[in-house]
């Protein structure tokens, strides 16, 4: 929405909008440090931290019911229409898949756990990479959201490709890890859950950025493949 | 969709104070048009230039077409009378004609008309025009009772069976249901989606969400100039203009 | 809380000395109608017979005799009156609301409230330069004049009052259906206002019935049966006029008894007036 509009004549529709925007954008901040330091505690094998990332997810889940809640009143109540249609069923969509993101980021934790109980299985450098390109998608999705910049968005979108790429330059590796030792597989495996976790955190940075670009522009670009979106 | 009504360039006058300014719009014909807009912008005034009702008001005129069916209804030697009768108009304010009963008032674009007609042809037309208004079920056992003996939104409907005795081809309703409770007004709603099979319609309306229920196709007027006209849930989903976009999330400024 | 009280039983005595007053007010305007029409009764009923109604009177010092032919001679001068003037009335009336504004329809507008503050003694001499003059006498079709001109502005005023309380929305609805603005007019506008326009022209029928002065100059008076417009012919009222200053006990008498039937006459129109609006209560709800 744009900054210099003028305000809603109803103070109070005026006021549920803007808590509506910070609520999604502090939920944003909140799920982004979860994926850094779900992955800080993968990488640094730290248990401790992993725990409370865990636990952290529930700040995340009410925060979600909270949005909901709150776009639900803004539809019954004041029957919204053009760009505030479009900013609250944005709002609905986004906050469940930052909910989502939110429990990849659990799972991160999860699988952290079970690999810090053996040894490491080689220095983790891909899956680093893997989630700061992640992490800065989701970092930018909601800075897109926050800014109304759909070429902002329109870059995480395409950044996906990137994570996709690391995902299966991953996968593979971790195969000739397996093949020839197959002592390797517990480990192999989890860590393989572990980039798929974080490609479909990726994925759902990519829909909060098509969902951005449906906000401003009234042009829902969803599973329109790359010819057919226009700028 | 063909167009039923066009207006080309119209503008109408208060004396000399301008109401409406340069107006083109096209309305399709089988669908229903609302005219939304705040109040003074101009929308009764529009709509009463289509079926020269404006003419009416000592002092005022308008300039510019109205082509219905491509012909201008303002061309030199065009009878008003004659153009009335196939754009037909329901107000704001129920009006029933006092002195006449529910079968009178039904019949009265007729008869008044000077068209003859036998007893059973009448009782016919008035059981189908109260049946197009969603009336006959509740009125048939008094036809003869006087026309406000019914209720405010049973009197609407039968302004609405009476505009429709006459056969227009176009029906304009301006602010129908302003005076009506909600229920009425749902009623008077459901009415629009089955009559625009048989009529054209044009609906000025200051309730929003009305227009957003009921209408194929919405114009958004604002001091007198048409600010933007396409279908209706385009204009709510996504306007092309700002002051649409103001108007309708309630950014009145 | 005891000043609530006290404050409230102030209110209470102040409003019952208003209702006091204003009850006493009523009893004051009532007590001159009551005494009149009671005087009247009392003074009247007793020469009240079918003789009354059906006889020529008699010459002076004969007893009996009636004022038949003045109760003729009202009714025929009252409807030719009417005949001429309510049309006349309505017409104008319907001219003045339909176009407000004119330059003719404020000169007509003017001339109609000057028209019913003149004295009626004033029609009558009007009348009588006007068509007694020369008729070379006096006839009933005079008397019909001077009534017809105090009529027309009562009746066009009343008619344009209640043609103007007509909504406009529903002369709109009218022009809507494609009805022409004649036939609006007439079949819609006059059709709803008519129960006041009778109610106007009821008004005026009493009024005129009752007057004397402007008939003394032009119908005068007849002792016989008289039909003939271009005749002198007897009024009820001229004639309860003559008898009541006349020094003869008889005819004092027949005087109160005209007294008492002209008086029934206009109650009767007025109670009409009081049936005909209260069935377009019904109808105009």
């Amino acid at each position: 929405m744009d900054t210099t509009q003028s305000q809603h004549t109803n103070r109070q529709y005026e006021e549920d909008l803007r808590e509506l925007r910070a609520g999604l954008i502090k939920m944003g901040g909140l799920v982004e440090s979860q994926i850094a330091e779900a992955v800080g505690a993968l990488v640094h094998r730290d248990s401790e931290k992993a725990r409370e990332i865990i636990a952290g997810d529930a700040e995340v889940n009410r925060m979600d019911v909270e949005c909901d809640q709150r776009c639900l009143n803004l539809l019954a109540l004041h029957q919204p229409a053009a760009g505030d249609l479009r900013f609250i069923t944005t709002g609905l969509k986004i906050t469940t898949d930052l909910e989502r993101i939110g429990d990849n980021a659990v799972n991160i934790c999860e699988r952290a756990l079970e690999l810090n109980l053996e040894p490491q299985l080689k220095p983790y450098i891909d899956i680093p990479r893997m989630a700061e390109v992640a992490q800065s998608m989701v970092k930018d999705s909601i800075d897109a959201f926050m800014r109304d910049d759909t070429e902002l968005a329109q870059e995480v979108i395409d950044r996906d490709d990137v994570v996709d790429d690391l995902q299966h330059q991953i996968y593979r590796e971790l195969l000739s890890y397996m093949a020839e030792d197959p002592r390797t597989i517990g480990c192999a495996t989890r860590i393989l859950f572990v980039s798929k976790y974080l490609e479909r955190i990726a994925d759902h940075a990519t829909n909060i950025a098509e969902m951005v670009v449906f906000m401003v522009k009234g042009k829902n670009i969803k599973h329109m493949d790359k010819s057919k979106r226009q700028r | 969709m063909p167009d039923k009504l066009v207006t080309k360039n119209l503008s109408a006058f208060f004396g000399k104070v301008r109401g409406i300014r340069a107006i083109d719009l096209n309305f399709p014909a089988n669908l229903v048009t609302a005219i939304i807009g705040p109040s003074g912008c101009g929308k009764s005034t529009l709509v009463r230039c289509l079926n020269r009702m404006h003419e009416v008001v000592p002092g005022a005129h308008a300039e510019g077409q109205v082509l219905l069916d491509g012909e201008d209804i303002y061309a030199p030697g065009v009878d008003a009378v004659q153009v009335r009768r196939r754009i037909g108009m329901v107000f704001q304010k129920p009006t029933p004609f006092p002195s006449m009963s529910i079968e009178e008032n039904v019949a009265a674009g007729l008869k008044l008309n000077g068209v003859g007609l036998k007893a059973s042809e009448r009782d016919e037309i008035v059981e189908r025009s109260l049946r197009q208004a969603a009336l006959w079920e509740e009125v048939k056992d008094r036809l003869r009772k006087p026309g406000n003996s019914l209720s405010g939104g049973q009197q609407q409907r039968l302004c609405v069976a009476r505009a429709l005795a006459v056969k227009p081809e176009v029906l304009l309703m301006d602010e129908p249901c302003s005076a009506l409770d909600p229920i009425s007004t749902a009623r008077i709603e459901e009415l629009l989606l089955e009559l625009k099979a048989d009529y054209t319609i044009i609906i000025v309306t200051h309730n929003m969400q009305q227009a957003a229920r009921t209408a194929d196709y919405t114009a958004f007027m604002y001091t007198g100039d048409l600010i933007e006209f396409g279908e209706t849930r385009q204009i709510f989903t996504n306007p092309a203009r700002r002051e649409t976009e103001d108007y309708i999330t309630g950014r009145f400024g | 809380m005891s000043g609530a009280v006290a404050a409230y039983q102030y209110r209470k005595l102040k409003s019952n000395v208003m209702m006091g007053v204003t009850v006493a007010a009523t009893v004051v305007t009532l007590v001159p109608l009551f005494l009149v029409l009671g005087y009247l009764l009392f003074k009247g009923a007793s020469s009240l017979n079918l003789n009354f109604f059906i006889h020529l009177p008699r010459p002076v010092g004969e007893s009996g005799g009636g004022m038949g032919n003045a109760i003729l001679g009202t009714l025929q001068i009252v409807g030719i009156a009417g005949l001429v003037g309510v049309p006349i009335g309505i017409g104008a009336g319907l001219y003045l609301a339909e176009h407000r504004r004119t330059a003719l329809a404020n000169a007509v507008r003017f001339a109609a409230d000057v028209m019913m503050g003149v004295p009626s003694i004033v029609v009558g001499i009007f009348a009588y330069a006007v068509v007694v003059r020369p008729m070379g006498g006096f006839s009933a079709l005079a008397g019909a004049v001077a009534l017809a001109v105090i009529m027309v502005p009562l009746v066009t005023r009343t008619t344009e009052e209640m043609i103007l309380l007509v909504p406009h929305e529903l002369r709109e609805a009218s022009l809507a259906l494609g009805i022409p603005r004649w036939r609006t007019s007439l079949s819609v506008i006059v059709r709803t206002a008519l129960a006041g326009i009778a109610t106007g022209v009821i008004l005026a029928f009493a009024r005129v019935a009752g007057e004397t002065a402007p008939l003394l100059f032009t119908a005068f008076a007849n002792r016989y049966w008289s039909t003939s417009l271009r005749q002198p012919i007897a009024t009820l009222t001229v004639q309860v006029y003559t008898y009541a200053i006349s020094p003869f006990q008889d005819w004092q008498r027949q005087a109160w008894a005209g007294a008492l039937v002209l008086t029934g006459l206009v109650l009767a129109l007025e109670l009409g007036v009081r049936w005909v609006t209260g069935g377009a209560a019904k109808t105009a709800r």
